[in-house]
């Protein structure tokens, strides 16, 4: 199948975003199709986080579109320079669909690993405890924590609960995971765990948008890079256009500073 | 050993009373508390998320009520609000009713308590962090259902110490209520003492049962906290 063919996922048209005077966003457009890996890579600032967390309205985008599995986001007409949802019901709806993966792990404090992970499934998507405490052990199972299940988050290193935090993605069954800078908070010895994990969904041929600092490994894993420059999108391509091919010099100075 | 046989004989004659009135202190307590813990929660949700005039009215409402004693309050509430009441009710054309002293206690101390839970929820909510909530959003959570599920749970060890505190506070804050007639365990006493002249005896025990009602909830606030906190690294010695 050609990459035309395949469903639209996520498709982002001329997004921008502005704190107050800063402009953070000035026009970025992404299409994922159906089991893209996309990489979002660039230097601090450039805004790929911030537009990551435009996709599931974690931050509220000044101007654009957003397209969620074909469904087109419903806005308010714009007020104080944000873009409010028309319709709450649509994003938390919506958001069932993204397995949002933090840099800061994010995990629920009192709540234990398991408990982390049955959460959404319970609570928003309404299955039955028992239903979801199988799946939920089935994916702590999956990230190898299955034996962790009762602890508390704040007990697990940095690795174990980033693994937790995507073993709680992953129990919604979402259309596409959105990881921001999985690894950046983690020691170093301890990035290699999360990446064989996250490389592991990716090679299932789920649909992930991943913001990264890690070079070597979006190179591998990407089926699409993108290197964003102060808001704009700088760079687009296979891995090997973007690491090997750059038309953009900025872009061929990123990636050779960061190697 | 006179002191000892004479509150042998003082707890055989108004033993049963000053019970009684540890009972209508505790009912007192438990219900202001409540009601407090009630206004507190709606005051801090206001005070962080409210629009311009709620915030301003809150803010009139816990700045006076901590600004004045809790004593003159008592008085004020107790007396200015029955009038005020019965006004009212006699504009309307009904007859006039008798507030019994149990629910005039518990409404005047939990607009007091209210005033002072709203800071502490207040602090507690603000601290939580925001990342927190920011999962709870992107996991589709309402936000009705991130402040069940999310917000308040992690908010209760943050919140704890303070409203234990104001626990404590509020038991002993019904014996003020003595002074508008009310027959809670001060009150009882001083009955007690006057008719038989047995001042020291008399104290001491009601003090003894006012300490044997704090190390009680010591414990219990002890318990809660050692629950609430299952899911953290402890630091210092235990």
């Amino acid at each position: 199948m050609s990459t035309d063919e395949k469903k639209s996922a996520i498709h982002v048209d001329g997004l921008h975003k502005s704190f107050g005077e800063l402009a953070v966003l000035k026009g970025v457009s992404m299409d994922a199709r159906e089991g893209d890996v996309i990489s979002i890579i660039g230097a601090s600032g450039s805004g790929k986080s911030t537009f990551l967390r435009c996709i599931n309205l974690l931050e509220l985008p000044s101007a654009g579109s957003i397209t969620i599995a074909g469904e087109p986001i419903q806005f308010a007409p714009l007020k104080d320079g944000v873009m409010n949802p028309a319709d709450r019901k649509q994003i938390r709806r919506l958001r069932t669909n993204l397995g949002m993966v933090f840099q800061g792990f994010n995990l629920w404090g009192h709540m234990t690993v398991l408990q982390n992970v049955m959460e959404a499934p319970v609570h928003v998507l309404g299955q039955p405890k028992a239903e979801a405490r199988e799946k939920a052990e089935a994916m702590l199972q999956r990230v190898g924590l299955y034996e962790k299940r009762d602890q508390y988050p704040a007990f697990l290193s940095g690795g174990q609960q980033q693994r937790a935090a995507i073993a709680r993605a992953l129990a919604i069954e979402p259309q596409a995971m959105l990881f921001d800078e999985p690894t950046s908070a983690l020691d170093p010895e301890l990035v290699g765990e999360v990446l064989k994990v996250i490389r592991s969904i990716a090679e299932e041929g789920r649909t992930m948008i991943l913001v990264t600092h890690e070079m070597a490994f979006a190179r591998d894993v990407s089926s699409q890079v993108v290197f964003l420059h102060q808001g704009l999108v700088e760079e687009q391509g296979t891995p090997d256009q973007v690491f090997n091919h750059a038309k953009s010099e900025r872009c061929k100075a990123f990636v050779s500073s960061i190697h | 050993m006179t002191f000892l046989s004479n509150i042998v004989q003082f707890l055989s004659e108004w033993g049963p009373n000053l019970l009684w009135g540890l009972v209508a202190t505790l009912q007192i307590a438990l219900g202001g508390y409540a009601l407090g813990l009630l206004i507190g929660l709606g005051g801090a949700l206001g005070k962080i998320y409210g629009g311009p005039v709620t915030r301003l009215f809150l803010e009139i409402y816990t700045t006076l009520i901590r600004a004045v004693p809790e004593l003159v309050l008592i008085l004020l509430l107790y007396y200015a609000g029955t009038q005020l009441l019965n006004d009212t009710l006699r504009g309307l054309g009904y007859e006039r009713v008798d507030i019994s002293g149990v629910a005039a206690g518990v409404a005047v101390l939990g607009i007091v308590q209210g005033a002072y839970a709203t800071e502490v929820l207040r602090g507690a909510m603000q601290a939580i962090p925001r990342g927190q909530v920011e999962a709870a959003q992107a996991y589709g959570m309402s936000a009705a259902l991130t402040f069940r599920r999310i917000m308040l749970p992690a908010m209760v060890p943050l919140a704890l110490p303070g409203m234990a505190n104001l626990w404590l506070i509020i038991t002993k804050d019904t014996a003020l209520l003595a002074v508008v007639g009310f027959e809670e365990l001060a009150g009882a006493t001083r009955q007690a003492a006057g008719s038989t002249r047995l001042y020291l005896e008399a104290f001491v025990v009601a003090g003894g049962l006012y300490l044997g009602l704090t190390l009680a909830s010591n414990r219990f606030f002890k318990w809660l906290e050692g629950r609430a906190t299952l899911g953290q690294v402890k630091v210092g010695a235990a």
